[in-house]
C-alpha cells in the first residue's frame, strides 16, 4: 500500500506517474517565451496574484515546473486544483525555497490539461506529499543552473558563489536571478540520475517552508469578487443549459418529451435528449435557453416520461442489508490483511466481542453546484470547469464525444468546493454532448442545487462488522474487521485499485482505516463491494473517504473493549501502539510507525489533562485517534471531544475539540491549521448534523431545507497543535475529518453511558439509549 | 424594463419581472462576485445589499429592485479595502472562497447594527451564511478584528 504503489496497477497511471518525475527532471536550455499556445478570456486568468500575467519572451524555463523572466518574475506551474487548500502557494514555497527565490517575485499559474503534466489529480490529501520531492529537485536544478550562469557573468566559479533571496553573490559582486536571465544564457541539462544527486537544503536552512508569515496568493481575489470559478465562465455566443434529471441514476430511458409548457417560458430555445456513448449520463434531457433563469423554469415546465431503471424502489435499508449479507458470506470480498492464525484465535478464544457499526449516506453539498462550459473550436473541444481529476475524465469525455483524447482540453478554474465531488467530472459530459449536438456552439450547463444533489456522487452508506478474540487473561489474540460499501474507485477508476494479499483488486478508499496500526494479534481485514449500492448511485470519494467512516467502527469498538476491560481508553490504545511488525513504519513516509501515533495520543492526554478533570453532569471527554488517510502516507492524528448531552431532548452539543497532529514537515503552518479546522468540522457535521437516506433509488434530500450541515453557531471551541517534525510532509486536507465522529461517540458514552453505533447520532437514538439504560 | 442603481451606477435591464436579481447581476450586468449556491435563500452565497440591508438575491425578483440602491461585493469599497475585506485577508479566512462574498456582505451589514458584536450576535446574524469549507472560527475572528479596526480608525481620525 501507499507511496506511489497506488499507481502501479494502472498502465496509464504508471506511465504518467513515471513521466511526472522524469519530465520534472529534464532541464531544457533557454526556455521558449510563451509556454502555452492558447488564448483564454483575460477575465478567466488563473494566475495569482491576479494582477500578474504569464511571462513574455526570453524567460528561462529550466523545467516544466517554473520559469524565470528577465524582470525576475518567477512563475510556478501548478497542476493541482485550487479548492480552498491554497495548494499553489504551498507548492510554490517548496520550489522557491530550494531555488532560493525572492518570494515577492513568485506567482502561481493553475494550468490547463496537457499530456506533459502527467497525472492531474487533486485528492487523497496527496498534493504536497506527491510534489515534495519533484519540486525540491526542480528547485535545486534551477538554482544550480542559475548559479553556474551567474558565476560565468561575474567571472568566477560556482563554488565561490552564494545564493539567497534571488541574488547570487561572489565576494563583493552580486547579480539577481532576473539579470542572470536577461544578460546571460543559462542552460544546463541534467539526467534524472544527476537530478536526484543534487544537494538539497537541510531543514534548518528553510526560509519559506514552515514560514507562518507567508499569506496565500489566492486569498485577495476571494475577498473582492474577482476570483473566477467555473460557474463564472462567459464565452461569446453561449447558450445556457439545465439538465432535466431522470428518476434513477442508471438505466432510465426517455419515452417521450412534451415541451408545450416550456415553450411558454420567455427565452426557452429547445431541449436535447442526451445520448452518451460513455454511458455515464443515462436518460438525461438538457433544456437550452437564452438565460439561466429561463433554463431553470423551462426545465421545470418540460414534461418528460421515462421508463425508470431497475433501482427505482431501492432504499438505504436495502443497500445496508445487502452489505450485511456480503459480510455474512465467507466467500467473496478481498483480503487486505489475512494473517495466519485468525480463525484459530477465534475458535480457541475465551471470549469474543463482536459489534456492527453503520454509517449513513452523506452528500457533498460543495457550495458551487456542478457546471461546465463546453464548445468546439478548430476540431478541439474545450471544457471550462473546475475539476479535481482531469486525467480521469478526459478519456471519458473523448469517448462520449467520440473524438481522440488529443481533441479535448480542460481549462482549469477555481473550485467552489471540491471535497471529492469534482474528482468525478461527470457533469462535463452533458455540457460537451449538448455542444456537440449544436455543432460546437458554446453551452454553459449548470445544475441547480436539487439537480446536483439528486445525482451527487455521494459517500456510500456502509456496514462494518468488527470482532475481537481474547484469551483467558483477556489478552487480545485476534481481530477480524470487515466492511461493505459502494466502491468509488471500482466504478470510476478501476485501474487505480490496489491489490489485496489474495491478489484481487480492491478499492483502498472503501476500506482504508480498517487496516489500523494497533497490535491486535492475528489480524484480518476484508473489503466487500456493495453491488446494490453501485447499481443505485455512483459512489463517490468524499472528504477523508473511508477513514471518515471506518474510524467510526474501529475507534468506537476499541473504546468499547477498553470499557469492558475496565481500562482507561487512552492508555488502552497506547498499550496497543507498540510499532511491532507491520506497524514499525518505513522510510520515508512512515518513519517511526505506530510510535508516532502513540506520541500524538500522549500529547493529547497532556493537553486536556486526561483523566484528571471534573466536568459538569452529563458532560464528558471522548478520545479517538487514526493514521489519517492511508497506511502508505500516515498523518498521525488524535482528537478529544468534549460533549454535553441533554437528557430531556437527546441533543448532543460539542463544546470543544482538541486535536494533535503529526503530519511530518508542515509546509504551510496557517494553511495546515485551516485545513484541520475545516476537516474536523466536517467530521463534526457528519456525526451530529448531516446525512441523507436513499429513498426510491435517490437521496431524499435536495436542498438546505432538509439537508442541514453544521453552521457557525454549531462551531465549538477548537485547539489544534502540530507536533514539530522534519520528516517528509504528509497530507492535511482530510485527516481532521477522521477522528471527530468516534471522539464524539466515545464522549457520549462517557457522559451518559449510551453507546451509539450508527452515524449520524440522532437525538432520537440518544433518547432511546437513555430509556434503555 | 427595470431600473436600479448598482454600485453607484444606473442600470436598466429588460428581463421578465420575476427573474431573480442574482441572475440579472451575474449574467445581464456581468458582475460574478455574487454567487449561486442553493437558490432558495438558505445558504447566503448570493447576499447583496439593497438599501444597505443584506438581502438574498436568489429569491429577490428583479421587479422588487425597481429604483433601489444595490451594492455587491464589487462595490463595497473601490479598492477592495473595506475594513471587513482587510480583516478577511489578515485572518486568512477564505478557503475555496465561493461563499465569502456573501459572508463579507453579511458581515458588513452586521457591523452596522452591532459595531462591537459578541459571539452570540455574530452567530445569530451569520447563521444564514453557509461555509462548506467551515471557516467559521476565522469568520468570527475576522468580524471582531474588523470591528476593532473600525473602532481604531474612528478614534484615530
Amino acid at each position: 500500500m501507499g507511496r506511489l504503489n497506488r499507481f502501479r496497477l494502472g498502465k496509464d497511471g504508471r506511465r504518467e506517474q513515471t513521466n511526472l518525475s522524469r519530465r520534472g527532471f529534464l532541464v531544457t536550455s533557454l526556455g521558449a517565451g510563451v509556454m502555452f499556445g492558447f488564448a483564454r478570456p483575460a477575465s478567466a486568468n488563473q494566475i495569482f496574484p491576479l494582477d500578474k500575467a504569464l511571462p513574455g519572451d526570453g524567460a528561462f524555463e529550466p523545467t516544466i515546473w517554473c520559469s524565470i523572466a528577465p524582470d525576475g518574475e518567477i512563475t510556478v506551474n501548478i497542476i493541482r486544483a485550487e479548492m480552498g487548500q491554497h495548494i499553489g502557494t504551498a507548492l510554490a514555497r517548496i520550489i522557491a525555497d530550494e531555488m532560493e527565490a525572492d518570494w515577492s517575485k513568485v506567482r502561481i499559474n493553475y494550468v490547463d490539461t496537457d499530456p506533459k503534466w502527467g497525472l492531474m489529480v487533486t485528492g487523497g490529501s496527496w498534493s504536497v506529499w506527491m510534489t515534495w520531492d519533484v519540486f525540491r529537485q526542480a528547485g535545486a536544478a534551477t538554482r544550480t543552473a542559475l548559479v553556474e550562469e551567474a558565476a560565468r557573468l561575474l567571472g568566477t566559479t560556482p563554488d565561490k558563489c552564494t545564493v539567497a533571496n534571488g541574488i547570487v553573490t561572489a565576494g563583493t559582486r552580486q547579480i539577481s536571478f532576473g539579470d542572470i536571465v536577461a544578460k546571460g544564457h543559462p542552460s544546463h541539462s541534467f539526467t534524472p540520475e544527476e537530478m536526484a544527486k543534487l544537494p538539497l537544503k537541510p531543514a534548518s536552512e528553510r526560509r519559506l517552508i514552515g514560514n507562518a508569515e507567508i499569506k496565500a496568493l489566492d486569498i485577495p481575489a476571494k475577498t473582492n469578487g474577482t476570483a473566477i470559478y467555473g460557474i463564472d465562465v462567459k464565452v461569446e455566443g453561449m447558450v445556457y443549459a439545465r439538465p432535466k434529471m431522470p428518476p434513477t441514476r442508471y438505466g432510465s430511458k426517455v419515452r417521450s418529451v412534451d415541451d408545450t409548457d416550456a415553450r411558454k417560458i420567455k427565452g426557452y430555445e429547445r431541449y436535447l435528449i442526451i445520448e452518451d456513448p460513455s454511458e455515464v449520463v443515462q436518460g438525461w434531457v438538457v433544456v437550452l435557453a437564452k438565460t439561466y433563469s429561463a433554463a431553470i423554469r423551462a426545465a421545470d415546465a418540460l414534461k418528460v416520461d421515462w421508463t425508470p431503471g431497475e433501482t427505482i424502489h431501492t432504499s438505504e435499508a436495502d443497500i445496508q442489508d445487502r452489505g450485511r449479507e456480503l459480510i455474512k458470506n465467507r466467500d467473496g470480498g478481498v483480503y487486505i490483511f489475512n494473517d495466519d492464525g485468525v480463525d484459530q484465535a477465534f475458535t480457541s478464544a475465551h471470549t469474543v466481542m463482536e459489534q456492527e457499526y453503520t454509517c449513513a449516506s452523506v452528500l457533498h453539498y460543495q457550495l458551487e453546484p456542478t457546471n461546465a462550459v463546453a464548445f468546439e473550436k478548430d476540431g478541439v473541444y474545450e471544457i471550462h470547469a473546475g475539476n479535481q481529476w482531469q486525467s480521469l475524465i478526459l478519456p471519458t469525455l473523448a469517448k462520449a464525444l467520440q473524438v481522440p483524447e488529443s481533441k479535448v482540453i480542460l481549462r482549469s478554474y477555481l473550485l467552489g468546493g471540491g471535497f471529492g465531488r469534482r474528482l468525478n467530472g461527470d457533469y462535463m459530459i452533458p455540457a460537451a454532448l449538448a455542444s456537440k449536438a449544436l455543432g460546437g456552439k458554446p453551452v454553459k450547463l449548470i445544475l441547480t442545487r436539487s439537480d446536483d444533489m439528486q445525482f451527487d456522487s455521494f459517500r456510500s452508506p456502509s456496514v462494518q462488522r468488527v470482532r475481537m478474540a481474547f484469551d483467558g487473561s483477556d489478552r487480545i489474540t485476534g481481530m477480524d474487521y470487515q466492511a461493505a460499501a459502494g466502491w468509488p474507485t471500482g466504478v470510476m477508476a478501476e485501474v487505480f485499485m490496489e491489490k489485496g494479499v489474495d491478489g484481487k483488486p480492491y478499492d483502498q478508499f472503501a476500506i482504508a482505516g480498517g487496516d489500523h496500526w494497533y497490535e491486535v494479534g492475528a489480524f484480518r481485514v476484508r473489503a466487500l463491494r456493495n453491488d446494490l449500492a453501485e447499481k443505485t448511485f455512483r459512489p463517490g470519494w468524499l472528504r477523508s473517504v473511508s477513514p471518515g467512516w471506518t474510524s467510526w467502527g474501529v475507534e468506537c469498538f476499541l473504546d468499547e473493549v477498553a470499557h469492558r476491560q475496565k481500562k482507561d481508553p487512552a492508555q488502552f490504545r497506547l498499550d496497543l501502539l507498540t510499532a511491532q511488525g507491520r506497524n514499525k513504519g518505513e522510510a520515508p513516509d512512515s518513519v517511526g510507525g505506530a510510535l508516532r501515533q502513540a506520541a500524538v495520543v500522549r500529547r493529547l492526554m497532556e493537553k486536556v489533562n486526561w483523566g484528571k478533570t471534573t466536568l459538569p453532569k452529563d458532560t464528558a471527554l471522548g478520545l479517538a485517534t487514526t493514521a489519517g488517510q492511508e497506511r502508505g502516507m500516515p498523518t498521525w492524528i488524535g482528537c478529544v471531544a468534549q460533549v454535553h448531552v441533554d437528557r430531556s431532548t437527546g441533543v448532543v452539543t460539542c463544546q470543544k475539540l482538541t486535536i494533535v497532529v503529526d503530519a511530518g514537515t508542515v509546509v504551510d503552518p496557517d494553511g495546515a491549521k485551516a485545513q484541520t479546522e475545516g476537516a474536523a468540522l466536517w467530521g463534526l457535521s457528519m456525526v451530529l448534523f448531516e446525512n441523507t437516506e436513499i429513498v426510491n433509488g435517490l437521496p431524499v434530500d435536495r436542498n438546505l431545507n432538509t439537508y442541514t450541515p453544521l453552521r457557525i453557531a454549531d462551531t465549538p471551541e477548537m485547539d489544534i497543535e502540530f507536533l514539530p517534525s522534519t520528516e517528509k510532509p504528509m497530507g492535511l486536507g482530510e485527516p481532521g475529518t477522521t477522528v471527530v465522529g468516534p471522539a464524539i461517540g466515545n464522549a457520549i458514552f462517557n457522559a451518559v453511558g449510551v453507546r451509539l453505533r450508527h452515524m449520524p447520532v440522532r437525538p432520537a437514538d440518544v433518547l432511546r439509549g437513555l430509556q434503555g439504560s | 424594463m427595470t431600473t436600479f442603481r448598482l454600485n453607484g451606477r444606473d442600470v436598466t435591464v429588460d428581463v421578465p419581472d420575476d427573474t431573480p436579481l442574482l441572475w440579472v447581476i451575474r449574467d445581464e450586468v456581468g458582475l460574478t462576485g455574487t454567487k449561486f449556491g442553493c437558490g432558495i435563500g438558505m445558504c447566503g452565497a448570493c447576499t447583496i445589499h439593497i438599501g444597505g440591508r443584506a438581502t438574498r438575491s436568489c429569491v429577490t425578483p428583479v421587479s422588487a429592485a425597481e429604483g433601489a440602491d444595490i451594492t455587491t461585493i464589487e462595490g463595497i469599497d473601490p479598492e477592495g479595502n473595506h475594513p471587513v475585506q482587510q480583516a478577511w485577508r489578515e485572518i486568512q479566512v477564505p478557503q475555496c472562497g465561493y461563499c465569502q462574498s456573501g459572508q463579507i456582505m453579511q458581515a458588513v451589514s452586521l457591523l452596522k447594527d452591532y459595531p462591537s458584536p459578541t459571539d452570540e450576535e455574530i452567530d445569530a446574524v451569520m447563521a444564514g451564511s453557509l461555509c462548506r469549507c467551515m471557516t467559521y472560527i476565522r469568520i468570527r475572528e475576522a468580524i471582531k478584528k474588523a470591528a476593532a479596526n473600525a473602532r481604531g480608525d474612528a478614534s484615530n481620525g
